[in-house]
């Protein structure tokens, strides 16, 4: 059945040595629950949650710690049960290597549940329900995206997705935890699909494996037999790096390319990782949040290479010391694969949603020199963007970044192909990451000059405006004084005899005008009100 | 535990610049040997002094330019700049020709323009032309290939003749030098004889060999044989050598239907001078080529159409390193205009305003 079906090609690509099967000898080991769990209040992309918890509380495992502070974002849930004991900056994973708010939990060794809500029949529920618990459990992408997944199956009422796609692939060498996931909980990803296609309505799912996972291929596939699912199959791909990425395994499956500015789902396409589906199961049906996943803890640098379960903030130490510790040339510590991930300084980090694989290498040999580009071309050979890099390389290094842009720059997904295959071994991703970093800076500054200048523009505008209406009062009060001056003159001279007149006396007499005057007015009101308030009266009468 | 940090990918890979070079250099061994046996030891005294005049070029600008000397003088490029000017000569020029080219090749051509991957022209193709410019008459002296009238000069002799000029004593220039088939044609051409009257001329039809020039047809041959492998290995881009070799083959068929009596056939264009060494060695050069698939083709077939044009109208016998100069000329702008389309991307939509701004900057 799998192999009925017709793929296609992405441009490019590479054929790497696996590496994976020193990792998949053993069944994936449940971590032992550590002392301390460090949980990072940011571990998706969007917007960090909002605290919802103090230093020196006591929490329930999957208690929420965070919740979602806007749409794109994601609630943190409590590990395991215990004690807050600290909420600081402290370093994170990342590749800045900066340090971001996290929460500390000091277990207390009974892994107590906070009551949960599990769902029996998930099909009496609206779509729209099932969304809020997608979103409620904490669920990210677990391909190493982490995007959240309550906004990623929100494909909007004009969306018309015809293909869920679930991204079993895992192409880039060494890791395995997909693998493994897939082998040993083959029921619940393709229960975590059934859901997925209810929420997004999809016409049929399609579950992409590489060729060289036979096992989990043939467990899945089991698992539909079984069920007779007929809308959900599972497809072996070839084992083409970076077939796992998602414009790469549309295009394999589907022949479709996603618009450089669009989405999938503008094709009538879903990707979703497996591991992802999984959670999805858990949190509908065990009504559990997303508190732990599979990491591949591998690499010639450790002793006993594994797939383990761990809780989301344990740290990396304990995982590699678990897994046999490290060999003595132990070097590099890589989170993620060995084309795309990034290098750790310490492993004195917690794991986080992302966190799909360690991978530790040992000493190197020594790397030659970057020589100068030879406009070789191999690398547009490999380019599963169809790119040219050599061009981006050379228009990036001398910083003419309109060009870079030219040759579509932002459309690279930073695989690393190009860079794998240089005969010159330039370290070219390294190129394009600063290039679109200076981008990204110049369009920053450039929108803060904006900004900058607007405000200029309204300040001045509002001083002008501010020194016009002062401008206009001087003038009207300097117009309303000469006229009174005016008015004085006039007056002196319609009376020179006043003018000889003892000033204190005028003064006197003034003001007994200003009464005299004032009395007359007001005796003229008075008239004038007793006489509308009897035509008032005339009035009513005659409309009586 | 402290860990070293580094950028992705981390997986170490073995290619490398030199071993690209020093493949290709490799595929030239057999072709070369067949111009020694044909031409005689010339070919080689040409090669080994290119090699070391090169060489020390390298070193010499290097130094100058303050720049390491172990990954440099080693990286084959050098080599092959020399090999392939080498071949390009003819195997009595004086020594100091010889020199001339190679040095204004890696001096100028190269390190002027910034070393390896910066220079926009094949250095070999421009010492090949500043030779040909200054020195017409010292590039006449081609020998003639190895027939049963004539004899090879030991290698004594060919030494002699190429450092001191001596000749040996019973023979003139006239004796050891001849011109070279494709000269021969376009000069009986001039005097109004037909194809088919040259090739079978008494005294000088017997250079002509069963497809082209006698022994330049093996000498091609050769070429084509290893450059095909390089091609099937992935070393050097089919498509340049194929629009090459395409580009004749249209333009001497269509013109040899036209008037089969004054234009020579497709069979001897490719298989005499230097058409296959050129389309597989030298037009493949990466630095100064087109790098796009399509540009590629563009790049090769331009080429082709220079040779075949510059061979049968020029002034010149061969048109070869003024076609690559010409198309080494054209490559950034077909680069520009050729770029292939990027994934997710409509055909029809590649800005090309930047390039007429960078103009007017």
């Amino acid at each position: 059945m799998s192999n009925s079906r017709h793929l296609w090609h992405f441009h490019g690509g590479l054929k790497l040595p696996g590496n994976k099967t020193i990792s998949t000898s053993t069944p994936i080991a449940q971590a032992l629950l550590p002392k301390r769990l460090v949980v990072p209040v940011q571990q998706h992309i969007g917007e960090a949650g909002q605290l919802q918890v103090k230093v020196g509380e006591s929490v329930l495992k999957g208690q929420i710690l965070a919740q979602a502070s806007s749409y794109v974002s994601a609630p943190i849930h409590a590990p395991s049960s215990g004690k807050i004991i600290e909420i600081d900056e402290l370093p994170v994973p990342h590749p800045s290597g900066l340090n971001a708010l996290s929460i500390v939990i000091e277990t207390d060794g009974e892994d107590k549940w906070t009551e949960l809500s599990p769902l029996h029949h998930p099909n009496t529920k609206s779509p729209a329900e099932l969304r809020q618990l997608i979103r409620r459990a904490g669920i990210v992408g677990l391909g190493g995206a982490t995007f959240p997944t309550a906004v990623k199956v929100n494909t909007g009422p004009q969306a018309n997705i015809d293909t869920l796609i679930m991204n079993g692939a895992e192409c880039e060498p060494s890791i395995s935890c997909d693998d493994m996931l897939m082998r040993s909980y083959a029921r619940e990803v393709v229960s975590g699909c059934e859901l997925i296609q209810y929420i997004v309505s999809a016409k049929h799912c399609l579950i992409a494996v590489e060729d060289n996972k036979p096992e989990a291929i043939a467990a899945i596939h089991e698992v539909i037999n079984e069920k007779s699912l007929h809308t959900i199959e599972v497809v072996a791909i070839p084992t083409i790096y970076p077939t796992g990425g998602e414009k790469q395994l549309i295009k394999v499956l589907t022949q479709k390319e996603v618009p450089s500015d669009g989405f999938p789902s503008d094709i009538g396409v879903l990707v979703q990782n497996v591991g992802t589906a999984v959670a999805i199961h858990k949190a509908i049906y065990l009504g559990q949040p997303l508190i732990s996943r599979i990491i591949t803890v591998t690499g010639e640098g450790v002793l006993q290479p594994q797939n383990m379960e761990a809780l989301i903030g344990t740290p990396i130490s304990e995982l590699i010391e678990q897994s046999g510790g490290y060999h003595k040339d132990a070097a590099k510590l890589i989170m993620g694969g060995p084309m795309m991930g990034f290098t750790l300084q310490t492993d004195h980090l917690p794991i986080t949603k992302a966190c799909n694989c360690l991978l530790v290498e040992n000493t190197p040999e020594q790397t030659p020199e970057a020589m100068p580009c030879i406009r070789c071309g191999a690398c547009a050979t490999v380019c599963p963007a169809q790119l040219l890099p050599q061009q981006l390389y050379w228009h990036a290094s001398s910083k003419n970044f309109d060009l870079v842009q030219d040759y579509h720059l932002f459309d690279c997904i930073e695989c690393g192909c190009c860079n794998h295959v240089c005969p010159s071994q330039i370290p070219l991703v390294q190129y394009y990451r600063f290039a679109k970093t200076e981008i990204w800076n110049q369009e920053r500054d450039r929108i803060k000059s904006d900004h900058a200048r607007i405000r200029h523009d309204f300040r001045q505008e509002r001083l002008d405006r501010e020194k016009k209406e002062r401008d206009e009062k001087l003038r009207k009060k300097k117009e309303l004084l000469a006229k009174k001056k005016l008015a004085e003159a006039a007056a002196k001279e319609s009376d020179g005899s006043v003018a000889e007149v003892d000033p204190k006396k005028a003064a006197i007499e003034a003001a007994m005008k200003r009464v005299k005057d004032k009395k007359a007015a007001q005796k003229i009101d008075k008239e004038d009100a007793a006489a509308s308030a009897s035509k008032n009266t005339n009035e009513k009468i005659t409309h009586k | 535990m402290q860990f070293k940090t580094a950028s992705s990918p981390h997986i170490a890979q073995h290619n490398s610049v030199q071993s690209v070079m020093y493949k290709v250099l490799l595929a030239m061994i057999p072709g070369t040997i067949a111009m020694i046996v044909w031409f005689g030891w010339g070919v080689l005294v040409n090669i080994i002094l290119a090699s070391v005049v090169a060489l020390s070029c390298e070193a010499l600008m290097l130094t100058l330019r303050k720049r390491p000397l172990k990954p440099y003088l080693f990286d084959g490029s050098a080599l092959l700049t020399a090999a392939l000017l080498a071949l390009a000569l003819p195997q009595l020029a004086p020594w100091w020709l010889t020199l001339i080219g190679t040095a204004f090749a890696i001096i100028v051509a190269k390190h002027l323009y910034g070393g390896l991957g910066f220079n926009p022209f094949n250095p070999a193709m421009v010492g090949y032309v500043v030779v040909i410019i200054s020195f017409p008459k010292e590039m006449t002296h081609w020998v003639p290939p190895l027939l049963e009238d004539y004899t090879l000069l030991t290698f004594t002799e060919t030494v002699r003749v190429i450092f001191l000029g001596e000749l040996p004593l019973t023979y003139g220039w006239d004796a050891i030098t001849m011109a070279t088939p494709l000269d021969t044609i376009k000069t009986q051409l001039g005097l109004e004889l037909s194809i088919n009257e040259i090739e079978t001329h008494k005294s000088y039809g017997s250079m002509f060999g069963s497809v082209g020039g006698f022994g330049w047809e093996w000498v091609n041959g050769l070429f084509l044989a290893t450059g095909l492998y390089l091609c099937i290995k992935g070393i050097i881009d089919w498509r340049i050598p194929a629009g090459v070799i395409a580009a004749i083959l249209i333009l001497s068929n269509l013109f040899a239907l036209y008037d089969y009596a004054s234009f020579t056939p497709p069979t001897f264009h490719l298989f005499s001078g230097g058409i296959m060494l050129a389309a597989f060695f030298i037009a493949t050069d990466p630095v100064t080529a087109a790098t796009t698939t399509k540009g590629r083709w563009l790049y090769g077939a331009g080429i082709g159409v220079f040779i075949y044009i510059i061979r049968t109208w020029g002034s010149y016998p061969d048109g070869i390193a003024f076609a690559v100069i010409l198309m080494n000329m054209a490559a950034p702008l077909l680069d520009y205009y050729t770029m292939p389309r990027a994934f997710g991307h409509r055909w029809n939509e590649f800005p090309h305003h930047h390039l007429g701004d960078k103009d007017e900057e």
